[in-house]
């Protein structure tokens, strides 16, 4: 009764895979936290990073969170390929409930856990840098964010040591999600984990939204803005939009579970499509969300590294905002199998084929920067360029499927898996290594390793096309996704070089690991002592590497698109730096647990909500009701920077500036 | 709202011109209050008219009205106004009505499209029976 | 090479070409202004509500006719009691917005005095709404009875659900003023509770409109 549904039996003691997952994962947790003790650094992490609500650290965490998961969902991923290419007439090595959760979890954790921290956490560090300012619109509330979607992550990777995942698949459909048929834990981890992201995401994209549109340096007018700062405002308002939906379908389900009630199920009167068509018009924009930050992100790399302003900067800003609403229009086109007449078809097929305009629009302008420029093949213009060829290839598929004659051919086979990750892989997740590998400098003070950096490229860039380029042939030849093992010698082949493909893609990852290694190892040969290695365009490389908690001593005055081109450019013309500012002090937020307590609470009240565990429950919520009372209750929120540690501070970037530009060594 | 260059926005429910007396203030929410009261009165009148209003107009009637008591709320309360200090908070607001138009009336049609092409045969009598 | 380097006085001239330049620009100190930049964010916060709730009212309406054979909402609603609901609720509405005045007043026990009797009306509501509640559950009219009944318990009781956080948010913070005064965070809270709480009213005209009165009439 005291602990709910939760007894021994949860623990996978009898299944040798989950249980020497568990334990290995387990050891190298207990290692991490046993070195951060021995050394002493909890002190260091609590004040610098834990309760920290600097948008630049905050931003670092998400990223690192994000890389964490992506070797979690990548070990999935693995799984999935070496069981696909050994079951072929046999069971394989997973048994299909395991095999079930993995791919259920490898969906949910790349997309929540990778995918999302991956691009808020690029946005928080690089937004208000470029936007000329020294914090988000509420710093507590994005420490918030970031911990309750590690939060939800941590309850994601509890249900490997105790009970199970979902075996739904990422998107829990019911009635097979519905307790009838998914009576165990799994379901209800999946559905917690994503209720408690969700409103970590929700409330970063309100604070994001509200400090594109209310705080930018003084002349940084609208059309002024980076358009990474565009497609950040965009993908934040679908954030706002969508998320409620998501929130309002998945408590729904929970009230089918929990309580009883008949939304879904098959009996009661329940609809289970209403589920497919609220998770779709959430699930729709959410692809959105994930790619137009990936966009802005490869629009500042591609001019940057051709050295030229982008291409049709107001046509990417119009796109983008024809993406942000008609992203809203077309979700149907991911059930149009499911029973819809003609007229709604094709309705939304011709809405999907509508939004490949502005995308292609923006393809046209990347190509049109490059062109006549002069390319710098730098790591990250590298995973740009491959972008460009992967995401028509996946843009295309996308386009084809969204003939629904076409799609009741391809539908749930594994054409649409290949053209998925054909869009996220070759889309969001090199976006967001061009960004890693673009503002590493910025937020370490110190770039990466070129070489280690260009040949993990390569290895991800040829691991992808092997590893998906079969899945889209057994697609077009009957293969439907998620199975478990198969009789069609046909396949087999395939699904052998897709592994292969995979075993390509590991060793990528393997260099970027060696890479993030080698380059701490030799920081000190790879300082970036001016703030601006790579001769960037936007205000974030006026900053020195790392930029000091305030960001900015004096607020830039913008004057034109490009706001630092333009400065460094009046600068160089004039052979001398600007004239020294009236240094000021300057008002920043506290540092604040906060984000860390709700964290506590909000993993403990979903673990006892997820195995009815009553009493801890109540307990948690007075927990958050102290914890609201105890931040409405506090007396001081900001500090000030001396005048004198400001003029410290900046007089030493100018210094570099001027031995840079003007006495020594070229920028 | 002591600077003179902030005056180019304002925040959602604050209203035009600050601290200028309480009485207008009150003003302000009693016609809101005042409006909001006669349109509920209303809407409760012609739902409880049924039988002597002409029936298919009452469902819009009521939605016309409940959507005239929202701009009201909107205007008086929630001192949203078509001023250029309020262009980013009507702009706001432009966006969520039309992501909630569009969620609601494209929820509706798709599942009215999808019960109607998966009736069941006894559905699909009582379907029929009607002609 | 800051930017920074025009005197502080020129750079608030040296930009704002265009009617908008300046709108969100900071002050000469490079603050914001944070009154603004709060309510707008609470602003954003509403309608990502009001989106939640269009979700919930999306499957109500698909769901209004998926009786089972359980009872529909012509049987089981009472107009009256749903009136008087509105009823408390417009002035609990009209309450908030007196406090407010008197807030930006900075007459402390009429601001008290005003959040009281808005608590106390939304109390009221509240108590109306469980009471209805309670009654369709002990004839058998729960939750569980039909699809329409969970899509009518679920709308209707998440709009119940923020009026009790919002009653719990409003004691916090009459508590906070008392104790501490009319401190501009403080005042900026008032002002976010203002908007939630008139944003509730919006949604329950929605709500009485839609699920009483066109269930009603069904």
């Amino acid at each position: 009764m005291l602990l709910g549904k939760l007894t021994w039996s949860a623990i996978p003691l009898h299944e040798p895979i989950p249980l020497i997952t568990s334990i290995i994962v387990l050891a190298v947790v207990f290692a991490v936290l046993g070195i951060v003790t021995a050394k002493g650094w909890w002190p260091y992490l609590w004040r610098e990073w834990i309760t920290s609500v600097d948008h630049k650290r905050i931003g670092v965490m998400y990223c690192v969170m994000a890389l964490v998961m992506l070797l979690r969902g990548f070990a999935d991923a693995l799984m999935m390929r070496s069981q696909q290419a050994v079951a072929f007439h046999g069971p394989g090595y997973l048994p299909p409930e395991h095999y079930d959760q993995i791919f259920s979890a490898h969906g949910t954790i790349m997309i929540f856990f990778v995918a999302m921290p991956f691009v808020i956490g690029l946005m928080n560090f690089a937004m208000p840098l470029q936007l000329g300012i020294r914090d988000v619109a509420f710093p507590t509330f994005n420490s918030v964010s970031f911990w309750l979607t590690a939060s939800g992550a941590l309850l994601v990777n509890l249900s490997l040591f105790i009970g199970e995942f979902a075996r739904t698949g990422w998107l829990p459909y019911p009635p097979l999600s519905e307790l009838r048929y998914s009576p165990g834990v799994g379901v209800d981890y999946y559905l917690w984990a994503l209720q408690i992201s969700g409103i970590g995401t929700l409330i970063s994209g309100i604070n994001l939204v509200t400090t594109v549109l209310k705080m930018r340096a003084p002349g940084m007018s609208y059309t002024r803005m980076p358009v990474f700062c565009w497609t950040t405002l965009a993908a934040n308002l679908l954030i706002v939009a969508a998320f409620p939906i998501l929130t309002a379908t998945l408590a729904e389900l929970l009230l089918d579970r929990y309580l009883g009630f008949h939304f879904f199920t098959n009996d009661g009167g329940g609809n289970m499509m209403m589920f497919m068509n609220l998770i779709w018009a959430w699930g729709h924009p959410e692809v959105y969300i994930l790619i137009l930050p990936a966009f802005g992100i490869f629009s500042e790399v591609i001019s940057t590294f051709s050295g030229k302003p982008l291409f049709g900067y107001r046509s990417m800003i119009a796109a983008t905002m024809a993406i942000c609403v008609l992203s809203f229009m077309v979700w149907l086109h991911h059930f149009f199998t499911m029973g819809a007449g003609a007229d709604v078809n094709a309705f939304f097929g011709i809405a999907t084929m509508i939004i490949a305009v502005p995308t292609g629009v923006k393809i046209f302008n990347w190509m049109f920067t490059m062109y006549g420029g002069t390319v710098r093949f730098k790591t990250p213009m590298l995973w740009a360029i491959a972008f460009i060829c992967t995401f028509v290839v996946g843009g295309m598929t996308g386009v084809l499927m969204a003939v629904p004659p076409a799609d009741f051919v391809l539908h749930n086979s594994l054409f649409l898996v290949a053209h998925f990750h054909n869009v996220i892989i070759g889309g969001v997740l090199f976006g967001c290594f061009a960004g890693y590998e673009y503002w590493f400098p910025k937020a370490f003070g110190f770039t990466l390793d070129e070489r280690l950096g260009k040949t993990a490229f390569w290895c991800w860039f040829v691991g992808f096309i092997v590893a998906f380029t079969p899945l889209y042939v057994v697609g077009l030849e009957g293969m439907t996704r998620r199975m478990q093992h198969y009789d069609v010698a046909e396949w087999h082949p395939w699904l052998i070089v897709a592994a292969v493909g995979a075993a390509i893609i590991a060793l990528g990852i393997a260099f970027q690991v060696l890479q993030l290694i080698v380059s701490i190892r030799t920081r000190d040969q790879r300082r970036d002592v001016t703030g601006d290695p790579w001769d960037g365009r936007t205000l974030e490389w006026i900053t020195p590497s790392p930029p000091p908690t305030f960001n900015f001593p004096v607020m830039p005055n913008v004057e034109g698109e490009e706001a630092y081109w333009g400065l460094k450019s009046k600068a160089l013309q004039q052979q001398r730096l600007f004239d020294e500012p009236a240094y000021e002090k300057i008002e920043m937020p506290r540092n604040s647990p906060t984000g860390f307590f709700v964290a506590i609470v909000a993993t403990f009240m979903g673990f006892a909500l997820i195995w009815h565990i009553w009493w801890l429950a109540a307990l948690e919520f007075a927990c958050a009701y102290a914890v609201f009372v105890v931040f409405a209750w506090r007396d001081e929120h900001e500090y000030y920077v001396p005048a004198e540690e400001v003029a410290r501070i900046d007089r030493a970037r100018r210094a570099a500036r001027q031995q840079s530009w003007f006495e020594g060594t070229s920028a | 709202m002591s600077d003179p260059h902030h005056q180019s926005d304002r925040a959602p429910g604050d209203e035009g011109e600050g601290q200028s007396g309480v009485a207008k203030g009150i003003l302000g929410y009693g016609i809101g209050l005042v409006l909001a009261a006669g349109l509920t009165i209303v809407s409760f009148g012609v739902a409880a008219g049924y039988g002597w209003i002409y029936q298919p107009g009452i469902p819009v009637m009521l939605l016309v009205l409940a959507v005239a008591q929202m701009g009201v709320h909107l205007v008086f309360f929630l001192h949203i106004t078509t001023g250029p200090d309020n262009t980013n908070n009507v702009l706001a607001l432009a966006f969520g009505t039309l992501i909630v138009a569009l969620i609601v009336i494209g929820s509706l049609w798709i599942m009215a499209n999808l019960n109607h092409m998966n009736m069941s045969p006894g559905e699909m009598a009582r379907h029929m029976g009607g002609f | 090479m800051s930017a920074a380097a025009a005197d502080p006085h020129n750079l608030r001239q040296g930009h704002g070409h265009g009617p908008r330049g300046n709108a969100a620009g900071p002050d000469e100190h490079g603050h914001f202004d944070k009154r603004i930049i709060t309510g707008y964010g609470f602003w954003i916060f509403l309608l990502s509500d009001i989106v939640m709730f269009s979700a919930l009212f999306a499957t109500y309406a698909v769901l209004a006719h998926a009786t089972a054979g359980g009872p529909s909402g012509k049987q089981i609603f009472d107009l009256q009691n749903v009136a008087l609901e509105t009823g408390f609720l417009l002035l609990s509405s009209f309450a908030c917005g007196m406090a407010a005045i008197a807030s930006e007043q900075k007459n402390l026990l009429w601001t008290e005095i005003g959040l009281l009797i808005t608590g106390l009306l939304g109390f009221a509501f509240l108590v109306l709404e469980l009471r209805e509640f309670a009654d369709l559950i002990a004839h058998g009219n729960g939750p569980t009875r039909s699809a329409f009944l969970s899509a009518f318990f679920t709308l209707v009781g998440c709009h119940g659900l923020h009026v009790g956080c919002g009653l719990l948010w409003l004691g916090t913070m009459m508590a906070q003023i008392w104790a501490k005064g009319f401190r501009a965070e403080t005042v900026r809270r008032l002002m976010c509770f203002n908007l939630f709480w008139h944003a509730l009213d919006i949604i329950w005209v929605a709500l009485f409109t839609i699920v009483y009165l066109l269930g009603a009439g069904q």
